[in-house]
């Protein structure tokens, strides 16, 4: 746990200093709480608390931030030649690899809950017109839980290509191209079929049982982060990646 | 040299007993059980034993047999390409062995890798620096990775930083930092834990020669303060003269030579004597007459005398006397370790084989033919008077170090 806690100690070092200053890296993260927790909460108004789709930027977000900051996990120590350093340190290889995971799933994780709280503020403010207003449980829930797992997906998918990515601009776009592909690729497939098979789907997944399919989803993201986790243990030999 | 240091020059290939000193079985001697014993001596920090690495159809590392006693400074000596690095990634448990067997601080590198680096600190081919941080945050890492206490890092920190100029800037980002200062405080950190063995992979490459020299003097006196065993590989020889306590010579992934830097020198330039004085122009032809002589040359005022093997150069000096020569100065040919080294890698070279590692980019760098012998390098062995007085002879370089010379030719 001690040596865990020392490598995400480090990673948040780096990650207050990713901008060139902690007061740079300070005034970018402000800026972007300003566009997700104030600009865009007031454009949606109430629909942020009554729509679960107004919260669909809160779950993109953490992936997003989580993709920048994982590419650079190893390809970027590689490029920098911290890597074979760190290598011939003490520390054991599952402690480097959660360490970096951790970080980066927190980091995304924690944006997208600072962003949603201070939306909710905003709207408050901005569009309660004398009552307060609440996320529904289920949607907080939902926000929370996934936001998690997602980070978490990201992290364990982003290490898994920085692991072996030469360069660190190579790892981000190996992972843009997946999460355009995770993304897009079921967009287009929709618009692809026909009418009447659409309306089906459509039907299909409203009828639903919302509690149990997002549970169901839950468990698939928590099994895919495990594998994920897995592969990148498995593919974490020191040799290969000094070789690399 | 300091505790636990082994004198004396060491044939590669031969076995070691158990406090790593050569058992020298004679030219035809091989691998016997006897070397995986000693490898496996907690006494030496550092013990090999046919030690193998290869990348597909390229050896890196070719039968090393090492035995680096606890407490010294042992020089790793290479030209480009020769398997240094390799050899540290091999002895840090970063790199599985393809044969043979390795001890670092009486661990197994295969079996306890982790125990290993554990007990070592490291300063790699590159400084391995986080750049974004400062050097504060960079020796806390490693501080806390170590697990040492808070107040333990801080201590470490000032003793390591002040004598190098750092502390006052530590919290400085290093990436504002020249290259020197980065790998002082590179050296810092691979000290920072108090390990028992450091290694560090050409630390003043790429600096320039003031700060080169500046890290050097640190890096001994730090050394020197830690009490720690040092694994230096370098191709600067200077630096390896100055530093080291032994020095193996590498080329090509094969250990060439184990000796101490002066007996290395002495090596290759024992054989020679270096007179100055006046009408040595009539004793030249006299002198060439001798039966021990194999080559004699007269340029600048100087008498450049080549004895064959184990020939005594006190009769060169009585018959130069007889000729009617006024001796001003005798010395007796030794090398510099450039010189020892660039013959050691001229004897070898036409043993390349084609595919070897650091057969192409080294050897055009370093290996280039052994120039002829600086006699100005030699040490100083007598003036005439004393040359020919109470001394019968010149006393050997060898000799003053109290250890056997001679060890060229790579590993049987």
């Amino acid at each position: 746990m001690s040596d865990l806690l020392t490598v995400c100690w480090k990673e948040v070092r780096e990650l207050l200093h990713q901008s060139g200053s902690v007061g740079r890296t300070l005034r970018n993260l402000a800026f972007m709480l300003a566009v997700f927790g104030v600009f865009l909460p007031w454009e949606f108004g109430r629909a942020l608390v009554d729509s679960p789709a107004a919260l669909l930027p809160w779950v993109w977000v953490p992936f997003m931030l989580v993709s920048g900051v994982v590419a650079d996990s190893f390809a970027g120590e590689r490029e920098r030649h911290t890597l074979e350093t760190l290598l011939a340190s003490r520390l054991p290889d599952d402690a480097i690899l959660l360490g970096k995971v951790i970080t980066a799933a927190l980091y995304g994780w924690g944006f997208a809950l600072v962003s949603a709280a201070i939306g909710l503020a905003t709207v408050n403010v901005t569009h309660a017109e004398g009552t307060l207003l609440l996320y529904p449980p289920e949607l907080l829930v939902g926000l929370v839980v996934f936001g998690l797992l997602g980070s978490l997906l990201m992290a364990t998918a982003g290490v898994l290509v920085s692991l072996r990515a030469a360069t660190t601009r190579q790892a981000a776009q190996t992972l843009s191209l997946a999460i355009v592909g995770l993304l897009f690729v079921p967009i287009v497939a929709l618009q692809l079929l026909p009418g009447t098979v659409r309306l089906a789907l459509v039907r299909f997944v409203a009828g639903l049982d919302m509690p149990l399919t997002a549970s169901l989803a839950a468990i698939g993201l928590i099994a895919a982060d495990m594998v994920l986790l897995g592969l990148a243990l498995a593919r974490f030999r020191r040799a290969s990646l000094l070789l690399d | 040299m300091r505790r636990g240091a082994t004198r004396g020059v060491r044939r590669p290939g031969l076995p070691l007993d158990s406090a790593g000193r050569t058992a020298d079985r004679g030219p035809g001697a091989v691998h016997r059980p006897s070397v995986r014993e000693a490898a496996l001596s907690a006494e030496l920090a550092i013990s090999t034993a046919g030690l193998r690495r290869d990348f597909g159809a390229l050896r890196a590392v070719d039968a090393l047999d090492l035995a680096v006693p606890a407490g010294s400074v042992f020089g790793f000596l290479g030209p480009n390409g020769s398997g240094k690095t390799t050899t540290i990634r091999l002895l840090l448990g970063l790199l599985e062995p393809t044969a043979g067997v390795a001890t670092v601080l009486g661990h197994d590198v295969r079996r306890d890798g982790a125990r290993v680096r554990e007990r070592c600190g490291a300063l790699l081919e590159h400084p391995g620096l986080y750049e974004r941080l400062s050097a504060a945050d960079n020796l806390e890492f490693v501080g806390r990775a170590w697990r040492l206490p808070a107040t333990e890092r801080l201590r470490r920190m000032e003793r390591l930083l002040e004598p190098l100029g750092l502390w006052e800037r530590r919290h400085e980002i290093v990436g504002t930092w020249s290259r020197g200062m980065k790998q002082k405080l590179a050296v810092a950190r691979a000290l920072l834990t108090a390990p028992d063995l450091v290694f560090l992979d050409e630390p003043t490459a790429g600096l320039d020669p003031v700060a080169a020299a500046a890290l050097r003097d640190d890096l001994a006196s730090l050394a020197r303060r830690e009490g720690v065993t040092v694994f230096l590989t370098t191709h600067n020889l200077a630096e390896a003269e100055k530093l080291c306590d032994l020095v193996g010579v590498i080329r090509r992934g094969r250990l060439l030579s184990v000796a101490p830097p002066r007996d290395i020198r002495t090596s290759v330039g024992a054989s020679r004597l270096v007179v100055t004085g006046r009408g040595l122009d009539a004793a030249l032809d006299p002198v060439r007459a001798q039966p021990l002589v194999a080559a004699a040359s007269l340029a600048d005022g100087r008498l450049t005398v080549e004895l064959d093997d184990g020939a005594d150069g006190s009769g060169i000096v009585a018959l130069l006397v007889g000729q009617g020569v006024a001796i001003d100065e005798v010395r007796r040919g030794s090398a510099d370790l450039e010189e020892a080294f660039l013959a050691l890698m001229a004897e070898t070279a036409d043993e390349a084989r084609p595919g070897d590692p650091g057969g192409g980019e080294a050897d055009a760098g370093i290996a280039r033919p052994a120039e002829p012998a600086r006699p100005s390098d030699g040490e100083p062995m007598a003036r005439s008077d004393e040359a020919f007085g109470a001394r019968p002879g010149p006393a050997r370089d060898g000799e003053a170090g109290g250890a056997p010379v001679t060890v060229r030719g790579s590993r049987p």
